[in-house]
């Protein structure tokens, strides 16, 4: 396919009174010589000035889409706003060429009536609004939702199966304990890093105990764990979820009387809700054991002094503070993860904006709500 | 189009095996497809049709035997030539399968954009003329999703059509569609193969289809997975005596009857 051998498109007008012939020669090969663009074709006719053109291939060499898109050109440009429209006769072309012609004017006519409507400003103010509106009733729809399924999940009364749950325990429980130890140790032992050099000026160096045990214990492994989870687990649930319903599985379902809900929710909030406590209180594990070494290496302290000062500072509250949080967190990202995936629609690029939004979600929904638990402690003085 | 520069024999399939791992799913397979020909390659659901294509298009690397295109080894080539003969090739997957994250125009000038010097103006011309082709003039800036199912195989055959293939090949281009739209297909791809002088490879086993378009081909069988006979399915409905073709094309028989009077009234 080398483009040596083969000669530019070229063409010769002959006038001859109303009639014009246009020999066309050389090859007309899209990919290789180019297109032709609409001034050339309007400037033939300009040159041509008669009222039929007729097309004369007697020369022509090879040719491909780059012709018919020529010719289907000149025939839109000489019925266009002039005196008199010019005819343009393209019997000379070959024969497969006219059946190209044709078959790109008789169907691309067809269904032209669908013109793309661009809405005005207040419009679309007002679509965002009704949007907006309709998520938030459909929200607070979900969680009343939520809250009736759980109950007839207690009561037996609901199509969710065991296995389910169980194999979704496995993914979201085990299967996240490398990450989260990961996660929370560093946390941890940042935490202690940081504290000690600020306490060692002030020769408080002992209450990196404290500061490590009250932060990790109260915020900072509830938070961790759950961010960990909104987006290795939320956003794989919005992702499966999405995926399900481009593939027509949510129909087959919904079609068997199976209510989604209880098939494909429910069993994922329970796996969380279940689960994140454990892996919050592992994390909290961990966490502290990563501010124990980091506290033992930078300052003077033995274990035991360190161990005794941790267990002064943290209180059981504490822990029931975070286990409370990590029992909301595991609901939201698995109520988000799964919203936003059955709302999804059914092409691969919607699976992935589902899953981007379920993980924006839950990161954001998780913060916003530990403000409200840090408003609420402080009201109740917790 | 370029009719005289090759032989006229396009496509060479010779010996070819195709497995998955050490499971074999057609073997010794042995045709040629001659220019401007409608090549239907035949056969009972789960025979490996498919997968043969996956073969002819360089989606799977056979077991063993050779692909030839254009007189030169298209499997033997390096990962770089193989892709260069590959820009020849013009597939029409099963579902059209169009990127969903572009609009149908965009999906038709992609193959334009990597692969050709045009300006943005001449590629705008072209995809407007692939879409003019298939009837999608209107709808050019749409969602795939916004499509129905006889929609995206039109805009996939665009898509396939964009960079003036030599061969195209069809993956079941009729599944899934009601027959008005699948026999307006079919009628597409004559117009198109006519026109152009295009190859055509279709996978298929619907009848009616094959045996309105198609002027040879090649019957595979599941159970010795081979290839058990050749010729244009017209040919192997009335003179074929194997039990297992016989089989497949009575069927269609049937479903033939009432089809040949719409042909007349034509």
């Amino acid at each position: 396919m080398s483009p040596a051998d083969l000669s530019p498109p070229d063409w010769r007008l002959d006038r001859n009174g109303t009639l014009a012939v246009l020999r066309l020669s050389g090859d007309w090969i899209a990919c290789e010589t180019g297109v032709r663009t609409a001034d050339e074709a309007r400037r033939i006719l300009e040159d041509a000035s008669a009222t039929t053109v007729r097309l004369d291939a007697s020369n022509l060499g090879r040719w491909d889409s780059a012709l018919i898109a020529f010719v289907k050109m000149l025939r839109e440009l000489s019925g266009e706003a002039r005196a008199q429209a010019v005819q343009i006769d393209d019997a000379g072309l070959p024969e497969a060429a006219r059946r190209l012609l044709a078959l790109a004017v008789e169907s691309g006519t067809a269904g032209t009536d669908e013109a793309m409507l661009h809405p005005s400003l207040a419009t679309r103010v007002g679509e965002k609004y009704f949007d907006a509106w309709a998520q938030a009733v459909e929200v607070a729809a979900l969680v009343g939702d939520t809250a009736l399924r759980c109950a007839a999940a207690f009561a037996r009364r609901t199509h969710t199966r065991a296995i389910d749950v169980f194999q979704i325990v496995c993914d979201a429980g085990a299967g996240a304990l490398g990450i989260v130890a990961i996660v929370n140790g560093l946390i941890g032992a940042i935490m202690a890093f940081v504290g000690a050099v600020q306490l060692q000026r002030f020769g408080a160096g002992i209450y990196v105990a404290n500061l490590v045990g009250i932060a990790v214990v109260r915020e900072m492994a509830a938070i961790g764990t759950a961010i960990v989870m909104a987006g290795r687990t939320g956003g794989a649930y919005a992702a499966h979820l999405a995926t399900m319903q481009g593939n027509e599985e949510v129909d087959a379902l919904q079609v068997l009387g199976i209510r989604i809900f209880d098939f494909l929710v429910l069993p994922r909030i329970a796996a969380l809700v279940t689960m994140m406590p454990l892996l919050y209180l592992y994390g909290c594990a961990v966490g502290l054991f990563g501010g124990f070494i980091v506290s033992l290496a930078t300052l003077d302290l033995t274990p035991a002094l360190f161990l005794e000062q941790l267990q002064g500072a943290v209180a059981l509250k504490q822990f029931e503070i975070g286990l409370a949080k990590s029992v909301v967190f595991g609901a939201l990202v698995a109520l988000a993860g799964c919203h936003i995936g059955l709302k999804a629609g059914r092409s691969a690029a919607d699976v992935g904006r589902a899953a981007t939004a379920a993980v924006v979600a839950g990161i954001v929904g998780i913060i916003a709500l530990d403000a409200v638990f840090a408003v609420c402690t402080n009201a109740l003085g917790i | 189009m370029a009719q005289h520069r090759n032989p006229d024999w396009p496509l060479h399939v010779r010996n070819l095996t195709v497995s998955f791992g050490t499971r074999v799913i057609q073997h010794d397979l042995s045709f040629s497809i001659r220019r401007g020909s409608i090549f239907a390659i035949m056969g009972g659901s789960g025979c490996g049709k498919s997968t043969l294509l996956k073969a002819m298009v360089g989606l799977l690397r056979p077991a063993s035997g050779t692909v030839m295109v254009d007189g030169e080894d298209y499997w033997a080539a390096g990962g770089a030539r193989r892709a260069e003969i590959g820009r020849r090739f013009g597939v029409l997957f099963q579902s059209g399968a169009l990127w969903s994250s572009m609009t149908v125009a965009q999906n038709v000038a992609l193959p334009l954009q990597m692969f050709t010097k045009l300006s943005a103006d001449a590629i705008a011309v072209l995809v407007a003329l692939k879409l003019s082709f298939v009837g999608l003039a209107a709808a050019a800036d749409k969602m795939p999703s916004e499509l129905s199912g006889g929609m995206r195989k039109r805009a996939g055959l665009a898509r396939a059509l964009a960079l003036d293939p030599g061969i195209l090949f069809f993956d079941e281009p009729s599944a899934g569609l009601d027959p008005v739209t699948s026999q307006r297909l079919d009628e597409l791809i004559l117009e198109v193969s006519n026109g152009f002088g295009v190859t055509v490879v279709i996978v298929s086993h619907e009848l009616p289809s094959l045996f309105a378009i198609c002027d040879d081909g090649v019957f595979l069988d599941a159970e010795v997975k081979t290839a058990i006979a050749h010729g244009s399915p017209r040919a192997l409905r009335d003179n074929c005596d194997i039990p297992a073709v016989r089989a497949f094309m009575d069927r269609g028989q049937l479903e033939r009857m009432p089809a040949k009077e719409d042909n007349h009234g034509r």
